[in-house]
């Protein structure tokens, strides 16, 4: 079909000048990804279609000159056929294609960490105050003993008989998002690693391979293996504080990973071992992995690479039978499952799959860590949520129905600058994160927001800490799966059921 | 020479080669006692009455290393592989050379399924048939070329989502048609060589089929001619045309399928 030269998709935005308050410093042209922003001789021209509200431009206009409008010519308001319906039949009605997004669903479902409330204790069993006494968010990732053996020494103190299987020690039970190099820029992944390392925690470096200059961050760094195989040798497997086995993501269950080939420029080729130009296709399925056995097969083929002195975490995506599947993983034997819950985020991800397939995180969590418990394996594997970690408080409540420490990947970039445009596949990010293009990476700087997300993880620690103490406890792990100190609010009982929890008053 | 002076089970030395017998040993046992062999010095490393362990060569390192396997070892024979060769005097099982990034495997046999998943260099040489999904995901990346020849015929899905390296399809002894479904699918890089003439017609249309050209053929001469001496065959007969080739027709197979959403 040939492209037609009018198109029905106005600008979403506007991006309106103030003229008068303009001093033609034109650093809205050169900190704009999008193109929006020209010089036309004696002032500043916008073209709206390009604006995606992204925020760069405002937040470095050194006059405020700029304002970001909602288009006020609004479509015909309709509550079935609404805005974005229309423009993606237009949008697709010129290409054919199929609609891609960034970032997790912006649609409006329901949020069950909003209708969830946590406890707190009054008069009979008194609070705990956080700031004069010892408080322990320290996590421990891997798999655990059943039970404890001890020994005990010439002084009658007791001695640890049983060898602790490999984990991961976590300062605080958070941890960054797996997010490759390609997805995202060098630059977003090195502030990540900075920060880990100083809170004592990880990052997790995706599917995209381990460029050279975080190899010195081995200690704190996830390293992944998908179906694509990218950078995957046996040093690289060697390289972090463990292996995770990519089987799904909360974004888009059941859809690969699919790097285009104009994205993989030298550094990125080098840095997933494959030529430059080509798409890095990494689909969903791993071939070689068709049942529990298969990916038992994979996990312990990595085991013996890495001399079992490393856990193996297993990442996937939460779908309706969430509970028989983290089951079967950690009869597998992963060491940790990652469960990525639905409105998590992407690079990339057909729309249709990011907007309607998968189930929420705090439902996901609350079932399987239900099925491990009844089938006496809770303790055999760690749980790691993600899916759109807000705040401390969806992390305080995702760790009460069950996990033992959350990951933020959206969370992460946002301290980063990012205003959630969703159009993270562009690569046109004028943030420099979700870009490869030199001019836009190079503004993200490592150190800057390494701190600012040292910043958010410690404010976010502090913040558990002042909840754990209400609680009345004095350390994360006693909170872990206690779905008794949290009240639903407006939930249908089926809801509460599926939660695990009481309505508030109950 | 034992095992840090005391003797382990099954493990004595012959010649400068360690012997271990495999009889009734798990693949964790098994693979441990390789893994000290290799560190304590050993190049030369033979195993006996192998009976389907598995990893066996997993993530080992070091090009002058070579293991010998005597019975049928089991899956994901070679996985990570970094340099040795395992040399295997009988049929192997599913999965051998996954993700291997260097080395050689030579099987004096069949081969089963999913056979150099994602390899990115080293050699893997089957004398006889092999199973499905040979070769998918194969990378290749600057100098590291890897090579696949299989002797005999292959089951469907041979080269899928290929993104490097280079596969031979001998089709000795074979009257039929060597492969199966789904041949090529996906695949975006690399080359397929064919010793029999198919009709293609029926197979993946992300792909091109092509005569062998001089080029191809000195290239290829030099992996057929080692191949031809591993397996004791007429190598006159081995390198002798025509060939054919196929390679991909777009490095982005499917750039064309996606369009950016509203929202």
């Amino acid at each position: 079909m040939t492209k037609s030269s009018f198109t029905n998709v106005q600008s979403e935005y506007l991006a309106v000048i103030d003229h008068a308050k303009c001093i033609r410093c034109k650093r809205c042209i050169q900190n704009c990804g999008w193109g929006t922003y020209s010089f036309g001789g004696d002032k500043i021209i916008a073209d709206h279609s390009k604006c995606v509200a992204c925020g760069r431009c405002y937040t470095y206009c050194p006059e405020g000159a700029i304002s970001i409008l909602k288009n006020p010519t609004v479509m015909r308001e309709n509550g079935n056929w609404q805005d974005y319906h229309i423009k993606n039949i237009w949008r697709q009605s010129e290409s054919g294609g199929i609609a891609i997004s960034g970032m997790g669903t912006p649609l409006k479902y329901k949020k069950y960490f909003d209708h969830i409330l946590l406890d707190a204790c009054q008069v009979t069993n008194p609070p705990i105050d956080p700031l004069r006494e010892p408080m322990e968010l320290k996590t421990f990732l891997g798999k655990k003993p059943s039970k404890i053996e001890l020994d005990f020494n010439e002084d009658g103190q007791p001695v640890l008989k049983n060898k602790m299987p490999p984990q991961i020690e976590l300062a605080t039970p958070f941890m960054f998002a797996p997010m490759s190099y390609g997805s995202i820029s060098l630059n977003a992944q090195k502030a990540m690693a900075l920060a880990a390392r100083a809170l004592g925690i990880v990052m997790n470096i995706g599917e995209g391979g381990l460029h050279d200059e975080l190899v010195p961050f081995g200690k704190n760094i996830i390293v992944q293996v998908a179906s694509g195989r990218f950078g995957v040798n046996r040093d690289y497997l060697n390289s972090g504080a463990a292996v995770e086995i990519k089987i799904g993501q909360g974004a888009k269950p059941g859809i690969g990973g699919h790097l285009p080939g104009e994205k993989i420029g030298a550094d990125i080729s080098r840095t997933r071992m494959i030529p430059a130009g080509t798409d890095a296709i990494s689909p969903a399925p791993h071939h070689d992995i068709y049942s529990i056995e298969d990916l038992r097969q994979l996990i312990y083929a990595i085991k013996e690479a890495i001399n079992y002195e490393k856990p193996v975490s297993v990442k996937v995506a939460a779908v309706h039978n969430i509970a028989a599947i983290v089951s079967g993983v950690v009869r597998a034997g992963a060491d940790i499952v990652y469960i990525d819950g639905f409105s998590g985020g992407t690079g990339a991800a057909p729309t249709i799959v990011r907007d309607n397939v998968g189930i929420p995180i705090e439902i996901a969590l609350a079932q399987v860590d239900q099925r491990l418990r009844e089938e006496g394996i809770r303790n055999e594997a760690s749980l790691i949520a993600a899916g759109s970690i807000r705040s401390s408080a969806d992390a305080v409540k995702a760790i009460a129905l069950g996990a033992d420490a959350v990951a933020i990947g959206t969370a992460a970039l946002i301290t980063m600058g990012c205003h959630v445009c969703g159009k993270c596949h562009t690569g046109n990010c004028s943030w420099g994160i979700t870009t490869q293009r030199p001019e836009l990476t190079r503004r993200l700087d490592p150190e800057e927001y390494g701190e600012k997300l040292y910043n958010l993880i410690n404010a976010w620690s502090h913040e558990m800490k002042e909840v754990l103490g209400a609680m009345g406890v004095n350390s994360i792990e006693s909170l872990r799966g206690s779905k008794e100190r949290l009240r639903g609010i407006e939930l249908t009982d089926s809801e509460l059921k599926a939660l695990g929890i009481k309505h508030a008053g109950m | 020479m034992n095992m840090d002076g005391d003797a382990k089970r099954g493990v004595m030395t012959a010649g400068g080669t360690i012997v271990i017998d495999a009889k009734e040993m798990h693949y964790k046992e098994l693979n441990k006692i390789i893994r000290e062999s290799i560190l304590s010095g050993a190049k030369n490393v033979l195993l006996e009455n192998v009976n389907g362990q598995y990893y066996i060569g997993d993530g080992i390192k070091g090009d002058d290393i070579t293991i010998t396997v005597n019975g049928v070892p089991g899956n994901d024979l070679g996985v990570f592989m970094d340099g040795p060769s395992i040399i295997v005097n009988n049929n192997v099982q599913d999965n051998i050379g996954n993700t291997m990034n260097a080395g050689k495997i030579t099987v004096n046999g069949d081969a089963g399924d999913v056979i150099g998943y994602g390899m990115r260099g080293g050699r893997i040489y089957i004398r006889g048939n092999a199973g499905y999904r040979i070769g998918i995901h194969m990378k290749g990346y600057n100098e590291q070329i890897p090579v696949i020849i299989i002797g005999g015929k292959v089951g469907s899905f041979f080269g899928e989502y290929m993104a490097g390296g280079v596969m031979v399809l001998l089709g000795l002894d074979n009257s039929e048609e060597s492969v199966g479904e789904y041949f090529g699918v996906g695949m975006h890089g690399g080359a397929i060589y064919l010793k029999q003439k198919i009709d293609f017609s029926k197979y993946s249309k992300e792909v091109e089929f092509l005569e062998a050209n001089d080029v191809d053929m000195s290239f290829l001469k030099k992996y057929l001619l080692e191949y031809a001496k591993d397996f004791n065959l007429s190598s006159e007969e081995l390198i002798r045309g025509p060939f054919y080739k196929i390679v991909p027709s777009s490095a982005r197979p499917y750039a064309h399928l996606y369009t950016s959403a509203a929202f």
